[in-house]
């Protein structure tokens, strides 16, 4: 065995076959640590740098940006300051539509354990973190139970720490500064979280879904890991379905999968409209479903991301851009109210989308949301308004027949039933007054 | 060396510029107050109201530093070096020289913090700048009680001056931040359409999984 | 070496005071906020933009040299030094 075999020498029968599905969700078995070990066999290897380039794996908590980089960036600022970095891994999951994070944590949390001690080993880190919303009841007690029968076999022993229930809390400066100030609001970046993140300390904050790639990457290999997926973009991804779909829930699928066949498969009644990405993704006409599939290179073609792998379809009894106007009102909430740009220009975006969806009686609101959609771009501190505008903008482009429609006869006819996209129910409190 | 007798010119310029740091003071810090309220019309800009605040505090320092000079050198009030900056060691009615003291100390912190912004950054400048609420008056009383023209005449015209023009710049900055409060926090509702309870995806989703790969060439 | 301005978005309060002092480079949005038109400042209006950062009542406009190719930002504060567990092992 050479130097660089980073599989486990544990008397299993060798790693089970590369190219099939379930890896991160449990096909058989419990969340139990001996049902986990029993499938995937111990893990005894941190992660090496070079493997987890040689993968190529990419973050699945919705940036995509690659992993290998981000820890390449972590251990050099832990090296260049000559401290420990800290691990934070991000199962806050503040957006509504998905479940995936929650799947992940109740159903196999050894496997994202196994990841967070593999990076921690990786990285020389001394602390690391669990971080779970505090409306999520029931990943946290899965979690908290996982770790209590791992007591004493990790060498960094896994904190959990409760979030707030906001959209922003997950985002990785404010969740840095949850941890080091106890305020869940964005801060300025840079310095980014990889150069001085909790308490001034070098941290990599990751998503448990991609953690749970990292423990089986340490375990097995990039060749290994590779064999699902495409060549450019490897792996699997988990993805949620919801919205007008008779078997919704929270699938697996190799990247590059087809959305058509994945909507098929959830028995996806006809459509208005399929939402891609959560709150910051894109909308996709009916007509556009065809030629996509779960990849970055093919969504990106049609002007989308997999983001978060949320997938929510609007049956064609309800009308995409009431749907779009409810939730920026949301997300307008939802600001940290940090920079005046998001907490005056949402609000405004939001009251002009619901206009639209009105009939737009003074003809000036399609004009309003994309001149104060440009106004707001890029000018907080955070990527709420970007993301926002993004999802305002994406539905009027793609909508632009539906909206004629409107214009002529004010609320659509299409927007019988109860609203399909999901959202927290509301909160006692008025959203901020524009200036 | 004995005392002498010293001319009363340094007694006058004291009394006189105290008085001018005095009516300088009254009006930067009025228009230190009155900028909160980021008041602009055409032809009187911000930066105006900013510029002139800044201005006139450094000149009312200039005018300051002149008037304790010259009531060092008048021997008759009897102050030593040292009682510049530590008070009530005068023998010339201690308490309200000692005062003076106090707001010059105040000063100096509230000047230096101001001219080093930059590098002091936002936070402990403002935190410093806070002291000019508290400078102010003891200035005033200083100058009401240890002065000697405050007590009668166009003197005490002078101090009531500086207090109008100091309360009444509060008042309207105080004033204005509550009514504008008072607005704000009325907020704006969402509106009918978006009130309806939503569904949120269950938290024990059932999970599923798709052999839908497309098939892999070997690396 | 020109100069480039950047805008603390947190600490914006929408004074406006910038916009003002430097209207050749910096606008106003819709609710008072500035919106930095040209980020590269030209030699005539350095004084001008040093001017308007000192200005700024919540010091969130700056004026600064372009950033190194180098990742890290400098901080005004060292990198503190190690102590105790904190020592990375060698």
């Amino acid at each position: 065995m050479t130097a660089v075999d980073l599989r486990p020498t544990a008397p299993t029968s060798g790693p089970p076959p590369s190219g099939r599905l379930p890896r991160l969700l449990p096909g058989t078995g419990g969340p139990g640590l001996d049902d986990h070990l029993r499938r995937w066999g111990p893990l005894d290897a941190p992660v090496g740098q070079d493997e987890l380039e040689r993968s190529g794996l990419r973050g699945r908590g919705g940036a995509g940006f690659p992993t290998a980089v981000k820890m390449a960036a972590v251990r050099a600022a832990a090296g260049r300051d000559r401290r420990r970095p800290v691990v934070v891994a991000n199962a806050t999951e503040g957006e509504p539509a998905s479940a995936k994070d929650a799947t992940l944590l109740t159903r196999n949390p050894h496997l994202v354990l196994d990841g967070i001690a593999a990076t921690a080993r990786s990285l020389g880190a001394d602390r690391a973190v669990l971080c779970i919303a505090d409306g999520s009841a029931g990943p946290a007690a899965s979690a908290e139970r996982a770790l209590a029968e791992r007591r004493g076999s990790d060498t960094v022993a896994v904190e959990v720490v409760r979030t707030p229930d906001r959209y922003l809390a997950g985002e990785e400066s404010a969740l840095v500064n949850w941890l080091t100030t106890r305020r869940a609001v964005p801060t300025l970046t840079p310095p980014r979280p990889a150069d001085r993140g909790v308490d001034g300390r070098p941290t990599l904050v990751e998503n448990v879904e991609t953690l749970a790639n990292l423990a089986l990457l340490a375990r097995f290999g990039a060749a290994w890991w590779r064999g699902l997926g495409t060549d450019e973009e490897p792996g699997s991804m988990l993805v949620t379905v919801t919205g007008g779909v008779e078997r919704p829930g929270v699938y697996e699928v190799g990247l590059g999968f087809e959305l058509a066949w994945l909507l098929s498969a959830a028995e996806a009644g006809p459509t208005a409209g399929v939402l891609v990405g959560g709150y910051f993704g894109t909308w996709l006409a009916p007509d556009q479903l065809a030629a996509a599939a779960l990849s970055r290179a093919s969504l990106a073609r049609l002007g989308a991301s997999p983001g978060c792998g949320v997938v929510a379809v609007v049956p064609s009894s309800g009308c995409p851009v009431a749907e779009t106007a409810r939730v920026a009102w949301w997300l307008a909430g939802e600001s940290a109210g940090q920079c005046g740009p998001c907490v005056n220009g949402l609000p405004a975006i939001a009251g002009a989308l619901v206009e639209l969806v009105d009939g737009d009686p003074a003809g000036t609101a399609a004009a309003r949301v994309r001149r104060w959609s440009e106004m707001v771009r890029g000018r907080g501190a955070c990527k709420l308004p970007d993301g926002a505008v993004g999802l305002v903008l994406s539905a009027l482009d793609t909508f632009g027949d539906h909206l004629e429609e409107h214009r002529r006869h004010g609320r659509c006819a299409a927007n019988q039933g109860p609203p399909v996209l999901p959202l927290p129910l509301p909160r006692v409190g008025r959203f901020p007054a524009a200036a | 060396m004995s005392a002498t007798i010293t001319s009363p010119t340094d007694w006058y310029i004291a009394r006189g510029t105290g008085l001018v740091a005095l009516v300088l003071f009254s009006t930067a810090v009025a228009l230190g107050v009155v900028g909160v309220r980021r008041w602009r019309s055409s032809r009187w800009p911000r930066m105006v109201t900013a510029g002139l605040h800044r201005s006139i505090a450094l000149l009312s320092v200039c005018f300051l530093v002149v008037h304790i000079v010259t009531a060092e050198l008048d021997r008759w009030i009897g102050l030593g070096w040292l009682d510049v900056i530590v008070p009530f060691r005068s023998h010339y009615r201690p308490l309200w020289v000692g005062l003076g003291t106090v707001a010059f100390d105040l000063v100096l912190a509230v000047t230096a913090t101001s001219l080093l912004r930059r590098h002091l950054g936002h936070r402990l400048w403002r935190a410093v700048h806070w002291a000019a609420w508290l400078l102010w008056p003891v200035a005033l009383l200083h100058g009401f009680a240890a002065g000697s023209d405050t007590r009668s005449g166009w003197g005490l015209v002078v101090i009531l001056a500086c207090v109008w023009l100091v309360a009444s710049a509060a008042i309207w900055r105080v004033g204005g931040t509550l009514v504008d409060r008072a607005r704000s926090a009325r907020g704006t509702a969402p509106p009918l359409a978006v009130r309806l309870p939503v569904p949120t995806v269950p938290p024990t989703v059932p999970a599923r999984q798709l052999v839908g790969s497309t098939p892999r060439s070997s690396p | 070496m020109t100069f480039r301005l950047r805008i603390d978005p947190i600490g914006c309060d929408g004074h406006g005071l910038c916009a003002e002092v430097l209207p050749e480079l910096i606008g106003l949005d819709d609710w008072g906020y500035p919106v930095v038109r040209r980020s590269d400042v030209p030699p005539h209006l350095e004084r001008a933009a040093r001017t308007a950062a000192t200005m700024c009542p919540k010091l969130a406009l700056s004026v600064r040299a372009p950033a190194s190719p180098v990742e890290l930002t400098p901080s005004r504060r060292a990198p503190r030094k190690p102590r105790g567990r904190d020592r990375v092992q060698p």
